[in-house]
């Protein structure tokens, strides 16, 4: 009895893992570290140009619409699905945001309200579509959305003929688009924070979280304690299409306009800064900080490397060896963590297709 | 009084008969060992009396009354727990988070309703579950996939041990365990067994059928041959009911 009491005390003692401590062990932490070493080069590179409040705003400014579909992404990568279409959701979203913005005057609170839950449903809606293909039909989520991927975007372009709508309200535009909270905060970075604040309480605190996490990693255990995996998908999805219906609107209020042809690259860019930030293509890993991490990368090398005088377009080269550089580091890191529990040579599965390694027998 | 009672139970896939009207039974607080060669039917026995496959014959009673295990819920909701052979656990979650999975505890009130948990009575159940079953479980708060097999089957052990009233099923629990880990698995059994519960063991290892179980019921082309008292029977005499070759000594 008191080898088993030792026990015990022995496993209630243990701490749960501070969070420096889980900080630390995530990917996140090495690529915090990355984040404040670009900072410092370009800070001693150009000290009058790189660390201004002015610099600081754009760059924030610039990540926040990618952090919100961040978020939805990050859970989506985490069930070991994707989402391709939250490019074209946004771009959906928003034409359906500003026509109804348009409809009722385009001036006021009331129609940018209108909008904005007109923007958040439309995209809910492309969720659900595809939450229920994936989850439901059984089809590859890479296949499903990237088919909702031209789908979304080609029915915007019909409702608007490929003409960019410009009639905002300018409340929304003073406000969201350009206004501050106070000092030099901009209002839409704190909405995106607070978006992805709530995404990290749902993600790391509630069952919901636990689940998606859970699904990720072995869908037949879930089904066995009897969770409702399909209905976890479909959720998982809707909230994607949502946070990009958000980001629609916010788009809309930022660019005082539509942005039909300039959504090409958005869904890449959040999925690179969410497997940058440490989210694991396999499913079952990732946090909402790291995909936040992930995504100023590209957005701090871009302006640094304007500021420094360097040709903008390494960003993209820089960008696209992180990316590489993350999933070899995140398989680097499964191999260790789970070797010798005969799950090492577990295929690689995007979206429901293999990608490397041989497809699960039984 | 038998908890669970198969009478008959006919399963075919196709040409192959699986189960051939076999009957099987469960008694409270005892470790029946379930054996027999590959392809006797014994995994099909558990998997429909754990609800996962349906019988085309036969019923089966639960505390002498007829039920109808359409689904693992079903069975579940009687208190039958199964620990399949490929463990089922998700091993990017920790210890806590599968042994509650599909049951986590939500705080009270509001929090709760927003579907916040209660880590921390889910922690102190856990080890409650694990050092009551003596379970070989180191940490709490690693993700289960580093551990090693003998962690995880502790584990799906007492995971199902802990939400099973009446019956748990372990498919081959020790098929894949070094010594040591077996040896604690099998102490593991005993503990559930004396909780009340009833353990059925399927094992291709005699020797762990005859250290751990109280009865042994040996299953042949379908059907269930023999019902031994383990202290009343012998490896000879399992192995040899087993494979048939008691039978033609008879005949």
């Amino acid at each position: 009895m008191s080898a088993q009491t030792a026990l015990a005390h022995e496993l209630l003692d243990t701490p749960r893992m501070s969070m420096w401590r889980r900080l630390t062990r995530v990917q996140a932490a090495q690529i915090v570290l990355v984040l404040v070493v670009l900072c410092v080069i370009f800070s001693l590179m150009a000290p009058d140009a790189f660390p201004t409040v002015f610099n600081l705003r754009s760059i924030i400014l610039n990540t926040s619409i990618f952090a919100v579909l961040g978020v939805g992404a990050t859970l989506v990568i985490i069930t070991a699905g994707i989402d391709l279409s939250i490019g074209s959701v946004l771009v959906f979203s928003s034409v359906i945001g500003a026509q109804v913005m348009g409809a009722m005057g385009a001036q006021g609170w009331g129609a940018a309200i209108a909008g904005t839950i007109a923007s958040i449903l439309a995209g809910a809606m492309w969720g659900l579509i595809n939450g229920l293909l994936v989850a439901k039909a059984k089809v590859p989520a890479f296949i499903v959305t990237l088919g909702t991927l031209g789908a979304a975007l080609g029915l915007a372009q019909v409702i608007t003929g490929g003409i960019d709508l410009y009639e905002i309200p300018t409340v929304l535009v003073d406000t969201v688009g350009f206004g501050n909270v106070f000092a030099e905060v901009p209002t839409l970075t704190v909405i995106a924070a607070a978006i992805c604040v709530l995404g990290g309480i749902l993600l790391h605190k509630t069952r919901f979280g636990l689940y998606t996490y859970a699904v990720g990693s072995n869908p037949e255990a879930c089904r066995r304690v009897g969770i409702n995996v399909d209905r976890q998908l479909i959720w998982v999805y809707v909230i994607s299409g949502t946070t990009a219906g958000i980001a629609g609107i916010l788009s809309v209020a930022y660019f005082q306009q539509t942005t039909i042809g300039g959504n090409s690259m958005t869904a890449l860019t959040v999925i690179a800064g969410v497997v940058i930030g440490g989210t694991s293509l396999f499913g079952g890993i990732g946090t909402i900080f790291g995909t936040v991490i992930g995504l100023l990368i590209p957005v701090v090398l871009q302006a640094g490397f304007i500021i420094i005088g360097v040709q903008a377009y390494w960003q993209g080269v820089v960008v696209g060896m992180f990316l590489i550089g993350a999933v070899y580091l995140d398989g680097v890191r499964r191999a260790r963590a789970f070797k010798g529990s005969g799950k090492k040579s577990k295929p690689l599965q995007v979206g429901g297709l293999t990608l490397r390694g041989k497809e699960k027998e039984g | 009084m038998a908890i669970l009672e198969a009478r008959g139970i006919v399963r075919t896939y196709g040409q192959v008969v699986a189960l051939d009207e076999a009957d099987f039974t469960v008694e409270a607080g005892e470790v029946t060992a379930l054996i027999g060669d590959n392809g006797a039917g014994k995994s099909t026995m558990v998997k429909i009396l754990s609800g996962t496959e349906q019988p085309e014959g036969g019923s089966i009673l639960f505390k002498g009354k007829e039920v109808k295990l359409a689904n693992p819920a079903d069975a579940r909701n009687l208190g039958i727990e199964t620990v399949f052979q490929d463990l089922a656990l998700c091993p990017h979650l920790d210890a806590v988070n599968n042994l509650y999975l599909g049951r986590e505890v939500k705080k009270k009130g509001i929090l709760g309703l927003l579907g916040f948990m209660n880590r921390k009575e889910m922690k102190e159940g856990s080890v409650g579950a694990f050092t009551e079953l003596g379970a070989t479980v180191r940490t709490l708060t690693e993700p289960v996939g580093s551990m090693s097999g003998g962690q995880k089957q502790s584990i799906a052990v007492a995971r199902s041990a802990s939400w099973a009233s009446e019956i748990i099923f372990l498919d081959e629990p020790t098929a894949a365990l070094g010594v040591v880990q077996t040896k604690n698995v099998l102490e593991m059994v005993k503990r559930v067994r004396d909780k009340g519960i009833g353990v059925v063991f399927i094992s291709h290892s005699m020797p762990e059928v005859l250290q751990v179980s109280d009865r042994v019921q040996v299953m042949r082309r379908g059907r269930r041959v023999a019902v031994y008292k383990t202290s009343e029977t012998s490896l000879e005499e399992l192995v040899g009911t087993m494979t048939g070759a008691l039978d033609e000594e008879v005949v």
